[in-house]
């Protein structure tokens, strides 16, 4: 089986255009929802309580509510339905310092006489922790980035890095604006999720890029825009069928997965969508805007091969006790 | 033929990877396993803080009942002794006695004294509270570890997290009861203070204001059974639970559970003269802030030794017990975060990301099966061999699975095979342009390998970030994600190549590129 057979290069970096007027809209349309809807924070980064009750029958919410608002500290309390009818998520803003009476007694005793339930999973998280895993994970995001520019710079140069990195706020910037806009439970794993994104965002461009340097240094008739489209080209049946396998995988994870994993592939999902194209529709023709001037890279390749074979030459001499 | 060194590592990586992941896979008692993680097995961990004010706070309390007793014993007359939480203050009457209460204070480590005429301020040196605070922690971290080991859990793991924080966790507590009773043991501080009940004041208990009773140095305490029963005793105990050696559970004569304790060799010197010298009056003994018996004094009590006698169960007094034994916590402990989760929510998050992955990975078989034929089966045998290598190396480790390491493998499994993506549509292209199957075969990896490497280590840089700054369930995405790469490397780039190696003379004679690497015409 074949999706793609390369016969000869497309043309990506004639639409490349309309592609990064595209993205453009799509990273303004985010920040803006990032900035009027904003991230909906789960407890994780908020700080609060949830208790998740499971009912043996559909979780009578009406009555739940009734029943909570006897005790002072379910205040602020919403109930929201999670995954099925019969189990329901107890949210609230307050927190308790109390170790030797846990949430899930109090709510134990206020919810009696709703019917059979079970309190499946309680989460507190104090606001002091709240602020702490937000600094950290906001440091998390900033020191991977560096790291892989720093990495990707040594391996390439620095033009392929500022174009990979670019690519990877597009990324981030958009499945950031989907979550905000779907109102995900934005939670540690949801951060995990947009970490690895970028992962694997950058595996996508690294192969094209990876593609891009062997064209420049192979054949040097072709310009740099030529050679672009060619490795693209070269590189589309791959992107298309680890996409694919990807997608798969989460898509399963999201449907079968359960409830508590729903924003993590949500997010997957989104990334993987957005990272696919923005290997070939952002990063490359970042690059060729940058204009990164062939024939020098020829100059300097040649260059360090002349350094290295002039090394190897003085190493001959020095060890056959020439000099 | 040539030394196939691919497949005999590949081979040894597989045979490993079964070996090693067997006792996690059946669960058999021998061998190492990959602990689940809480949100999976269920149970409850827990953040604590630790007030470690009330530490210095309590050493202060401390320094003031010693000056009492040296006062007393000596028969130096003192007064306006009183404490704040951070300094004891008394004034000595007699200017004679002055230089044996300064030879006395200079003994107390750690003290900052300040003298003015014969007034004496006792604190400590910032120094020496930095050290209070710190044996605070690790004295509540050693405490509540003793009384979990006597509770009888499986391995309750209590750790310090950051410089003031402390992580407890319970795995396998199926029951509320038992997690209720987790959690008083965790949080009782267990203080056990032996006060004087102000005989001369305390008739009026009942029309006084706890700024009153300060006036008198007193405090208004509580009955345990009848909260409305109140006592007034002197602040500063006679002594406190720190010399306590021994408690343990007996029985009175009605054949209610009650706690006897012993006291050491000082407690009981405390205990003998006080009580030698307070006959017909009473002392309360009080258990954290509330009075449990307040017997009269009938004659000098030696030998140290006392009851606590109260309402109790044969558990709750052996629970009582324990916390007794296992000290007080010098500075009560406070909840900042907690993750509970029930045993029946676990099975089904372990249910549902067995079911993800089981699907995630039958569908990307299948689907390499299709679209690479040969090239695609030796790629699930890798990915196989992947699976199977995770599962030891994180074994070998007792890592710990957790839910969003679930996550982590079905991603492995998605990424995996990119890997022998890249490599077979690298062979496809040098055999469209005519290279024999053989020959694209070699150049077909050396060419992916640039590319692959790059982007694997690229990954990993994003999962160590992970890692380093994740907390708990987050690290365990990490990790399965950063060994399945670096098993895939093995397996997916090494594995296949050794198995294509091996496969070398029937691919050199055969034309059949469809078989081999399902290329169509």
């Amino acid at each position: 089986m074949e999706f793609f057979r390369y016969k000869s290069a497309i043309d990506f970096m004639g639409k490349s255009k309309k592609a990064i007027m595209l993205s453009i809209t799509l990273m303004l349309l985010s920040y803006a929802i990032l900035l009027t809807k904003g991230f909906n924070y789960g407890i994780d980064f908020a700080g609060g309580t949830i208790v998740q009750v499971k009912y043996d029958k559909a979780a009578p919410i009406k009555e739940m509510r009734e029943k909570l608002k006897s005790n002072k500290m379910f205040n602020d309390a919403s109930i929201t339905r999670f995954g099925s009818a019969d189990e329901v998520v107890i949210r609230m803003k307050s927190t308790s310092k109390n170790v030797a009476e846990g949430i899930g007694d109090i709510t134990r005793k206020a919810l009696q006489g709703t019917g059979n339930f079970k309190i499946r999973r309680v989460d507190i998280v104090g606001p002091t922790v709240g602020n702490e895993l937000r600094e950290k994970g906001l440091m998390s995001m900033f020191l991977a980035i560096a790291g892989i520019l720093i990495y990707v710079a040594f391996r390439f140069e620095w033009r392929f890095a500022v174009a990979s990195v670019v690519a990877l706020i597009h990324d981030v910037s958009i499945a950031s604006g989907l979550v905000a806009l779907f109102g995900i439970d934005v939670n540690l794993d949801v951060l995990a999720a947009l970490l690895t994104l970028l992962g694997y965002s950058l595996n996508d461009t690294i192969i094209v890029f990876d593609r891009i340097r062997e064209g420049i240094v192979e054949s040097k008739k072709m310009t740099l825009r030529e050679t672009i489209n060619d490795s693209i080209t070269r590189t589309l049946s791959r992107t298309t069928l680890t996409s694919l396998t990807t997608f798969f995988v989460i898509f399963t994870l999201f449907l079968f997965g359960g409830e508590i994993i729903h924003p993590f592939a949500f997010t997957m999902l989104v990334g993987i969508v957005v990272g696919t194209y923005s290997s070939i529709f952002v990063a490359s023709p970042i690059l060729l805007w940058f204009g990164f001037d062939v024939k020098k890279y020829h100059t300097k390749l040649a260059e360090k091969a002349k350094r290295e074979a002039e090394k190897n030459r003085m190493r001959e001499q020095f060890e056959s006790g020439v000099m | 033929m040539k030394f196939n060194y691919r497949i005999v590592i590949f081979a040894l990586a597989l045979v490993f990877g079964i070996a090693f992941s067997m006792p996690s896979l059946f669960q058999t008692k021998e061998g190492k396993k990959i602990t689940l993680g809480l949100d999976l097995q269920g149970g409850l961990h827990m953040l604590l803080g630790v007030k470690t004010d009330e530490a210095v706070k309590s050493r202060i309390k401390s320094i003031a009942a010693s000056v009492k007793h040296y006062a007393d014993r000596k028969e130096i007359l003192i007064d306006n002794l009183s404490f704040t939480a951070t300094s004891v203050s008394f004034e000595v009457l007699d200017s004679d006695d002055i230089a044996s209460f300064q030879s006395f204070l200079s003994k107390i480590e750690g003290a900052k004294v300040v003298q003015n005429g014969s007034t004496f301020v006792v604190s400590f040196t910032p120094k020496e509270i930095q050290k209070i605070k710190k044996m605070a922690i690790n004295q509540a971290i050693e405490t509540i570890r003793n009384r979990l080991d006597q509770f009888g859990l499986s391995e309750p793991h209590v750790a310090k997290q950051g410089k003031n924080q402390i992580v407890v966790e319970l795995a396998g507590i199926k029951t509320q009861q038992e997690e209720q009773r987790a959690r008083k043991l965790i949080s009782r501080a267990a203080k056990l203070e032996l006060m004087a009940v102000d005989e001369a004041r305390d008739a009026r208990v009942y029309n006084m204001s706890p700024a009153d009773a300060a006036e008198y140095g007193d405090v208004i305490l509580p009955d345990a059974k009848h909260p409305k029963v109140k006592y007034l005793v002197h602040e500063i105990p006679i002594l406190d639970g720190s010399m306590l050696t021994g408690a343990n559970v007996g029985f009175n004569k009605n054949n209610k559970p009650v706690i006897d304790f012993k006291l050491n060799a000082e407690g009981a010197d405390i205990f003998g003269d006080f009580t030698g010298k307070n006959v017909g009056k009473r002392l309360a003994i009080v258990l954290d802030g509330k009075v449990f018996s307040a017997p009269n004094i009938n004659e000098r009590i030696g030998g140290g030794s006392g009851q606590i006698s109260g309402n109790y169960t044969v558990l709750g007094a052996k629970d009582l017990a324990i916390a007794l034994r296992s000290g007080a916590l010098l500075a009560p402990v406070y909840m900042m975060g907690q993750r509970s989760v029930g045993p029946s929510l676990g099975a089904d998050s372990i249910r549902e990301s067995m079911i993800a992955l089981a699907g995630g990975f039958i569908l990307v078989i299948i689907f390499m099966l299709v679209y690479y034929r040969m090239a695609g089966l030796i790629a699930n045998i890798a990915l196989i061999a992947n699976l199977f290598l995770l599962l030891a190396i994180m074994s070998l480790f007792g890592a710990t699975l957790t839910l969003p390491g679930m996550a982590g493998i079905v991603l492995t499994v998605g990424m995996a095979v990119d890997s022998n993506v890249i490599i077979s549509e690298r062979i496809r292209e040098l055999i469209y342009e005519g290279k024999s199957m053989h020959k694209a075969i070699e150049d077909g990896y050396s060419n992916a390998m640039s590319a692959i490497l790059d982007a694997n280590i690229t990954t990993l840089i994003a999962a160590v970030v992970l890692y380093v700054y994740g907390t708990g369930a987050i690290k365990g995405f990490a990790i399965t994600m950063s060994i399945g790469i670096l098993a895939s490397m093995l397996t997916a780039i090494l594995g296949t190549h050794g198995i294509y190696d091996l496969l070398e003379k029937k691919i050199g004679k055969s034309k059949n590129y469809k078989f081999w690497f399902g290329i169509e015409g």
